[in-house]
């Protein structure tokens, strides 16, 4: 293999395993060591510049981050990403004073923002803080789009949502509620110099199965229900309800059901337990609430008398894969099974919809109704026109709709300023030696040996009783402390120098894990085989160095690396060192930094 | 300075041996030596070899003198027995312990101060009496825990770190060994862990007395320009004359070797010693042509690494003592004091008729 070239922002980020995974790429260990030190309002700062809704996100965020953190291949679990999130917003100081203001002086621009979810208000907030004028409108009450409306209070309440829209409104966004926009094109004769369009996907899909239309009364859309809980127009369920799907809304459903009265709380699904949509921390929580989740059950027919709902038959199936691994649900040929009930709550999916742009303005939409984007830049076919979120290509998660709202600012900006939108702004990076002494590095090097701690949650039989008692309670200094110290700090990082290597084996020989390998070069398929512990997983890189002395190379699995500097500690001259490696991405306004 | 433990995270792959342990099991604490120094490398090197073997680690006796390379029991087989002895007198202590209990198996872990020093007498006699054991020098050719003077095996004409001049001959344990009768000679360098560990492994399978002498760089005494025991220079004048690989009843053989290059030596206890040659006119099984050829090689200005000779049908001290095969930290007081009746037995087989 050829010496690998670490230099640039990407190579090093990769070994930030939960960074990289965030599709924000919030600056994880970071932040961790902050609350760690008891720093809670600069770990909370860190987040939002980075996510934007840290208290939100930190109570419902998808965290596609805790798969792919390090320490959950190493150890049983995952450091719990999310919550310690939630911990630098709950215990954080008043921030106000260290949150960045808007410019007096606007630079000229209006851009306006359809529909007031995160992505929207990731736009707004970015825009406003490089001196755009920008307006939000949204059908809605309030701001926070989906997050608001579908998210039931027991997993993020009200005051949260308040406080993290409201930081971005103060920015002197000008926010419409309350405000459906009907037609795009009556919009684009006023003088925006750009809209963006984060309109979520706010459809849910029906089951168009015999009974529904005669039954309709007992049977509800998930999304649409949800929205009538959240807004208080629904405050009762009868006490018998299936719940069709297997995503986050359906257990969203069940959970709320169960507290509005629903005693015999069931969730029904087509596929089996491990491919349901829901995450499974969420299924968890549905179990802990009592409420059996029934898989290979396909429904058949809502069953009725005269428009009352009796129940729903299923067909029970069974997967096969055909050559090429594809699912297939058939039926196992067993006898339908019926399911008494009093009310349904149909959760098996979202849709886009977008009746109020007209299909002549040049927006092209695909087949599945989705616009036309250019996925770098958002981008759509009519070139002041971008889009983000759940309306860019299909509904995602909260996360991704910040994400797509900070690249979607970029592309405004330069778009507002004549720039070519295809040369993006590069993240600022920076690697700093950690060496202050013999043994004495400026992280804490000594790894946690502590299992993962749960979150302390209110009593099941008061919250199952308040669908606005927020079930959670968060991590306490102590706890967050203790979780804390069980990240890795994979940002601070191995840095290899061939040159002043001795080949004493030190490092190698001290390696916990046994990353490290003295050998003599090979094709890459080959070393990963002939390292101390062979490199399985495809996914993390090999390091290689020059060739030292002997003519042989370092190579280092970066996979299970612990970061615990011990290879630095023992190399005699120095040739290891641990350098943080801190990276930002991109945000509109932002220069390449210059070296 | 902070010695932070290894932390206890074990990758999910993590091999284990026929006793379920892994390779961890098999460290001790965390070693306080300068970082870099070749006897932390000899201390994994004696941890992989006891980890292949399926070593009960409380079968284990580890002994040692004084000096930086006796410091080192402390940082392998944390679960094993061990006595730090006093300076250069390892040996007694532990043929003492050997004799009182055969059933441990015994590792001498030295310097070469503290045994071609201070301890050169009683390393000669371990030698000679076949005292069943692993006999491991880690050779540095400077006293490392005093600041680096020269010991008795830094080189002629090898200079200190300051520029003095070493004006006295060295003792070469390998061929004091050689010459009094060990049965197991072997040279290495802790820079070669895969010459190394099969070497460990084939002592602690052998029977008799074993010597490894391991050219072992003191980093910070003896690791510069002018040095014999450094890293480069031993890299640049390494002979190795053969490679091992032990091979242990249970194990299958799947490596094929051309006819002629293997040479197959089977141990009193059913180990095998795979010798692959380097050398094409070695043979380790000729005491006095391994004495030649070592003189040879060192005036060449080679260093000679790998198995150097072994008797494969050695016998050991308890042997030539006749002890009974029961451990005498075992025997009970009725076999311990036979009683008056025995004493006078003796006593009378004793008288001149
Ligand atoms: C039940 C449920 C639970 C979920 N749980 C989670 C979770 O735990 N974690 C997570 O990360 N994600 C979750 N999601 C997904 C998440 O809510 C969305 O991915 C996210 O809100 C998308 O953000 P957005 O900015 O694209 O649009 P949205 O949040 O959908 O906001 C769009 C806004 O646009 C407004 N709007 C639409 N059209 C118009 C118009 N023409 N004029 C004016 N206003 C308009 C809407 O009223 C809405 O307020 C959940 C979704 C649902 C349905
Ligand atoms: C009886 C006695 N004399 C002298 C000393 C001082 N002393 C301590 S270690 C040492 C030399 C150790 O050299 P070596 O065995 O080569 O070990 P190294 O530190 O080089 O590994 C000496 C002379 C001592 N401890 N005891
Ligand atoms: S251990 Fe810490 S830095 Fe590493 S991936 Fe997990 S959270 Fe991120
Ligand atoms: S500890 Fe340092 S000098 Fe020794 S092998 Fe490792 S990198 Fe090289
Ligand atoms: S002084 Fe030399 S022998 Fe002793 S620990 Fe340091 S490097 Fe090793
Ligand atoms: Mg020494």
């Amino acid at each position: 293999m050829k010496p690998t070239n670490t230099g640039g922002p990407d190579y090093y980020h990769k070994v930030v395993d939960c960074q990289w995974a965030c599709p924000a790429h919030t600056p994880v260990p970071e932040y961790i060591r902050l609350i760690a030190g008891g720093r809670y309002s600069d770990a909370y700062m860190i987040n939002w510049h980075s996510n934007v809704f840290p208290g939100i996100l930190g109570r419902v965020c998808d965290r596609p981050c805790e798969p792919a953190c390090r320490r959950g291949r190493i150890d049983k679990e995952p450091v719990a990403i999310c919550r310690l999130k939630r911990v630098a917003a709950d215990l954080k100081d008043d921030i106000k004073e260290q949150l960045p203001k808007a410019p007096e002086k606007k630079n000229g621009k209006r851009v306006a923002c359809v529909g007031a979810g995160p992505a929207s208000l990731t736009v707004a907030r970015d825009l406003a803080l490089q001196g755009y004028e920008v307006s939000v409108f949204d059908a809605g009450k309030a701001a926070g789009g989906m997050v608001r409306t579908q998210i039931p209070k027991f997993r993020l309440p009200d005051s949260v949502l308040d406080e993290e829209c409201g930081y971005i409104i103060d920015l002197g966004v000008d926010l419409h509620l309350n405000h459906w926009i009907d037609s795009l094109k009556k919009m684009l004769d006023e003088p925006w110099d750009a809209v963006f369009i984060g309109t979520g996907a706010p459809r849910g899909r029906d089951a168009d199965l015999p009974g529904r239309k005669e039954a309709a009364k007992h049977i509800h859309i998930g999304i649409d229900w949800l929205a009538n809980v959240a807004f208080g127009h629904t405050t009762s369920i009868a006490p018998r309800v299936i719940v069709l799907g297997g995503g986050n809304t359906a257990m969203d459903c069940c959970r709320s059901a169960r507290r509005l009265g629903g005693a015999d709380v069931k969730v029904v699904v087509r596929s089996g337990f491990d491919e349901m949509k829901a995450s499974p921390w969420e299924k968890e929580e549905a179990m802990h609430e009592q409420i059996p989740i029934i898989n290979m059950h396909v429904p058949k027919e809502f069953v009725h008398d005269n428009g009352k709902l009796k129940g729903v038959m299923f067909e029970i199936v069974k997967a096969e894969y055909d050559e090429k691994g594809r699912r297939k649900l058939v039926p196992t040929g067993e006898p339908d099974v019926f399911m008494e009930c009093d009310e349904v709550l149909v959760a098996i999916g979202q849709e886009n919809a977008f009746p109020w742009i007209e299909k002549d303005i040049g927006i092209a939409f695909d087949k599945w109704g989705l616009p036309v984007l250019n996925a770098k830049t958002f981008q759509s076919t009519l070139p002041k026109v971008f889009f983000g979120g759940d309306a860019a290509f299909g509904p995602k998660n909260i996360i991704t709709a910040v994400a797509h709202g900070h690249e979607a600012a970029i592309s405004i900006d330069l778009f507002c300023k004549g720039r070519n939108l295809e040369l993006r702004v590069p993240p600022n990076f920076s690697l700093v030696s950690q060496k202050m002494g013999i043994h004495e590095w400026i992280y804490d090097n000594q790894v946690s040996e502590e299992e993962r701690k749960k979150v302390p949650v209110k009593a099941l039989e008061k919250t199952l009783k308040d669908i606005k008692l927020e079930l959670e309670l968060g991590f306490d200094p102590f706890m967050a402390c203790s979780e804390a110290e069980r990240c890795l700090n994979c940002d601070v990082q191995t840095v290899f120098n061939a040159k002043t290597c001795i080949e004493c084996d030190a490092c190698a020989d001290i390696c916990p894990t046994e990353c490290i390998t003295f050998t003599t070069n090979g094709e890459e398929e080959d070393l990963r085989t002939r390292l101390k512990a062979p490199a399985k997983n495809l996914d993390q890189a090999l390091v290689v160095s020059d060739a030292l002395k002997t003519g042989r190379v370092m190579v280092k699995d970066e996979n299970i690396c612990l970061h615990c500097g011990m290879c630095a500690e023992r190399c005699p001259t120095g040739a290891w060192d641990m350098q943080k490696f801190f990276l930002q991405a991109a945000q509109a306004g932002m220069e390449a930094p210059r070296t | 300075m902070t010695y932070l433990a290894k932390p206890k995270l074990l990758r999910p792959d993590t091999p284990r041996n026929a006793l379920g342990y892994t390779k961890r099991d098999y460290e001790g604490s965390i070693s306080t030596l300068c970082a870099g120094c070749g006897h932390d490398s000899i201390s994994a090197a004696v941890v992989q070899a006891c980890f292949d073997l399926d070593i009960e680690p409380h079968r284990v006796a580890k002994l040692s003198g004084i000096g930086c390379s006796s410091k080192t029991p402390d940082y392998f087989l944390g679960n094993s027995h061990g006595f730090n002895t006093t300076h250069g007198r390892m040996p007694s202590v532990l043929t003492g312990a050997a004799l009182a209990n055969r059933d441990l198996l015994y590792m001498g872990v030295s310097g070469d101060g503290d045994s071609a020093s201070i301890g050169i007498g009683q390393f000669a006699h371990a030698m000679r009496r076949g005292v069943n054991m692993v006999y491991l020098v880690e050779n540095n050719g400077v006293y490392g825990l005093t600041k680096g003077q020269f010991s008795a095996t830094a080189d002629k004409g090898s200079k200190s770190k300051r520029g003095v001049v070493n004006n006295d001959t060295p003792i070469d344990l390998v061929t004091l060994a050689l010459q009094l009768g060990a049965t197991y000679v072997a040279r290495s360098f802790s820079g070669d862990k895969e010459q190394l560990v099969p070497l460990i492994k084939g002592a602690m399978r052998h029977r008799g007395s074993a010597l490894i002498d391991v050219i072992s760089p003191c980093v910070t005494f003896n690791n510069h320009a002018g040095s014999t025991k450094s890293y480069d220079y031993v890299r640049e004048h390494n002979e190795a004359i053969n490679r091992l690989d032990v091979i242990l009843p249970k194990d299958k053989i799947t490596a094929t070797y051309a006819p002629g290059e293997l040479r197959r030596i089977v141990q009193h206890d059913g180990s095998v010693l795979h010798l692959r040659k380097l050398h094409e006119e070695y043979d380790p099984s000729d005491r006095v042509g391994a004495m030649n050829y070592l003189q040879e090689r060192a005036a060449l200005g080679e260093i000679v690494t790998g198995l150097i000779y072994v008797d494969s049908s050695a016998e050991d001290l308890h042997r030539y003592l006749n002890t009974v095969e029961k451990p005498l930290n075992q025997l009970d007081d009725a076999e311990l004091c036979p009683g008056s009746a025995a004493l006078h037995a003796l006593n009378e087989s004793l008288r001149g008729h």
